[in-house]
């Protein structure tokens, strides 16, 4: 690395550091690959409640990445692009989850969603019932991963700047236009990477699923929490199974980086 | 080349963010939880002597004996003064994993004989377990019962919705037992992997009934209410103690397993909801 072109050389202790902090993230990863029991492993992660897990996981994370890009695109241009009184205050509020433990998280949904929550009243007038549903996994972990979206988006919002936004509404764009054509394409990368990470941390959401949305087979049992439940009576399963989390996430991660890149040279092709 | 780093830092990230809340969920099969071991490691007995009932010593007990305990760790230090005594709380399958891997624990409490003859077998446990507390279910429904049940019967009606217990642990074994021997199927909308969990879920009204532990009920005070039900014999829980081999207090110890067999003991179980061995 250090002796590839068009990179400056980074000092010894920088890389030293950077090691140990690699090993730290690394090792644990490894200590969870020791453990598995290999013998078993295909039995044990494809036995009827650990797929059905794994279905639910992908599925919920898959429709809770959708709402934060519908929901964090326009979170994120408002953070970036526009100035009002209160607005700090506003991204900090935004970003909470990040903080939040998840239970808290989980605590919040319920007294919000729940059927004594905040919401009760429109709810039971609509007859929406939410707690012990898919619908549940999936707002608990929208709300848990939209804060990744929003805080790599805005971030990319704010470097890539209004230069080129401000030619193009002179050429006679409308808002709309400049942020379809111009504004969109220009942070693809650092909206796939947001995506990717809400995905991420949606995949691997416990908490805050746990306390709002139960835990029922096929229902809202996601991997985490079916992994949290072997380990009472089967260790060997849950660490398979965690291995498992981990492949998936990895797999994922690498497809949408591939998407990310082609998206990037597309958008350097328009600038 | 500056995407392709920055693409693999992303995928580093990523993968971090996962694993991060697996090994947060999964960790405690392998290794003491940094809980316990932080409890226990402030008390690690520096001058205790293995006679005299005096020194500190470290009980890890199940979950559902926090209250009880505490109580009774106060009653004990007060009744035998020069001596200190540290708890653990936790799942009881959660301890046996953290004795096993060498954490520091002089008593074990579990909620359930399976999880005892683990460290039975495994040859960490002094003498032989002593039963001291039975504990059976009860139906818990939040305050006002919104939805009028009064028997075991009534939780199989899919109207009403119920939580319980997963199979795996041992109240959710407690209740696949009733359900056998009453031929009532639960349509339980969640199947958790705690007690609390159950109780949280009733507490808040989001469901209508849980199957809890007698005193979990009793220990929730006006959160919710709780519905005895007959059926409930048929799945007893016995709660055992034992010394660890490996203490280095084993008179203090077996005073404090004593302690909790005896009179005093038994009256502070007994007030709390749980029966007697």
């Amino acid at each position: 690395m250090k002796h590839s072109p068009g990179h400056a050389r980074v000092p010894l202790w920088v890389l030293a550091i950077a090691t140990v902090g690699a090993l730290f993230v690394v090792l644990p990863l490894v200590a969870i690959v020791v453990r598995v029991n290999w013998g078993q492993f295909i039995p044990l992660i494809t036995s009827e409640s650990s797929v059905d897990a794994l279905l639910l996981s992908l599925r919920t994370s898959a429709v809770a990445t959708v709402l934060c890009v519908v929901f964090g695109v326009p979170m994120a241009l408002v953070l970036a692009r526009t100035a009002f009184p209160g607005q700090r205050i506003l991204r900090a509020l935004v970003l909470l989850p990040l903080v939040l433990p998840p239970v808290v998280g989980g605590i919040a949904l319920l007294y919000t969603f729940g059927r004594q929550g905040l919401l009760k009243e429109p709810m039971n007038l609509f007859g929406i019932q939410i707690a012990f549903s898919t619908t549940a996994v999936i707002l608990a972990q929208t709300f848990v991963a939209l804060p990744f979206l929003v805080l790599s988006l805005e971030g990319a919002l704010r470097t890539v700047g209004t230069r080129y936004e401000a030619v193009a509404a002179t050429l006679g764009a409308g808002p709309t236009t400049v942020l379809r054509r111009v504004t969109l394409p220009l942070v693809l990368p650092a909206l796939v990477s947001g995506a990717v990470l809400s995905f991420a941390r949606a995949l691997g959401e416990f908490g805050a699923t746990l306390t709002f949305a139960g835990s029922l087979q096929g229902v809202t049992r996601t991997l985490p929490l079916e992994i949290y439940l072997q380990r009472e009576s089967d260790p060997d399963a849950a660490v398979a199974l965690a291995l498992v989390l981990v492949a998936v996430a990895i797999l994922v991660v690498g497809l949408a980086n591939q998407a990310g890149v082609r998206g990037r040279f597309s958008a350097g092709s328009l600038s | 080349m500056r995407t392709t780093a920055r693409s693999f830092t992303l995928l580093l990230v990523a993968a971090a963010v996962v694993t991060g809340a697996a090994a947060c969920s999964a960790g405690g099969s392998s290794a003491p939880g940094p809980q316990a071991s932080g409890a226990t490691s402030a008390s690690t007995p520096t001058a205790s002597r293995a006679t005299a009932p005096e020194g500190t010593i470290t009980v890890f007990a199940a979950a559902s004996l926090k209250a009880t305990f505490t109580q009774l760790g106060t009653e004990f230090e007060t009744a035998n003064p020069g001596t200190t005594v540290t708890f653990s709380f936790a799942g009881s399958s959660d301890l046996v994993t953290q004795i096993t891997g060498g954490a520091p624990a002089d008593v074990f409490a579990s909620a359930d004989t399976k999880n005892m003859t683990k460290l039975t077998d495994a040859r960490l446990v002094s003498g032989t377990p002593v039963n001291f507390a039975t504990n059976v279910l009860e139906i818990a429904t939040p305050p006002g019962n919104p939805a009028g049940v009064t028997s075991f019967a009534d939780l199989a009606n899919p109207g009403v919705k119920t939580v319980i217990c997963a199979p795996v642990v041992p109240c959710g074994a407690a209740t696949v037992t009733i359900e056998t021997a009453t031929g009532v199927t639960i349509p339980a909308v969640s199947e958790e992997s705690a007690v609390t969990d159950v109780l949280g879920k009733v507490s808040s009204g989001e469901a209508d009934a849980g199957l809890v532990y007698v005193t979990d009920v009793q220990g929730a005070g006006d959160a919710v209410q709780g519905v005895p039900f007959d059926e409930s014999g048929t799945a007893v829980n016995t709660y055992p103690i034992a010394a660890l081999s490996a203490t280095k207090s084993a008179g203090l110890a077996q005073a404090f397993v004593d302690y909790v067999t005896g009179t005093e003991g038994q009256a502070v179980l007994s007030a709390a909801g749980f029966g007697a061995p």
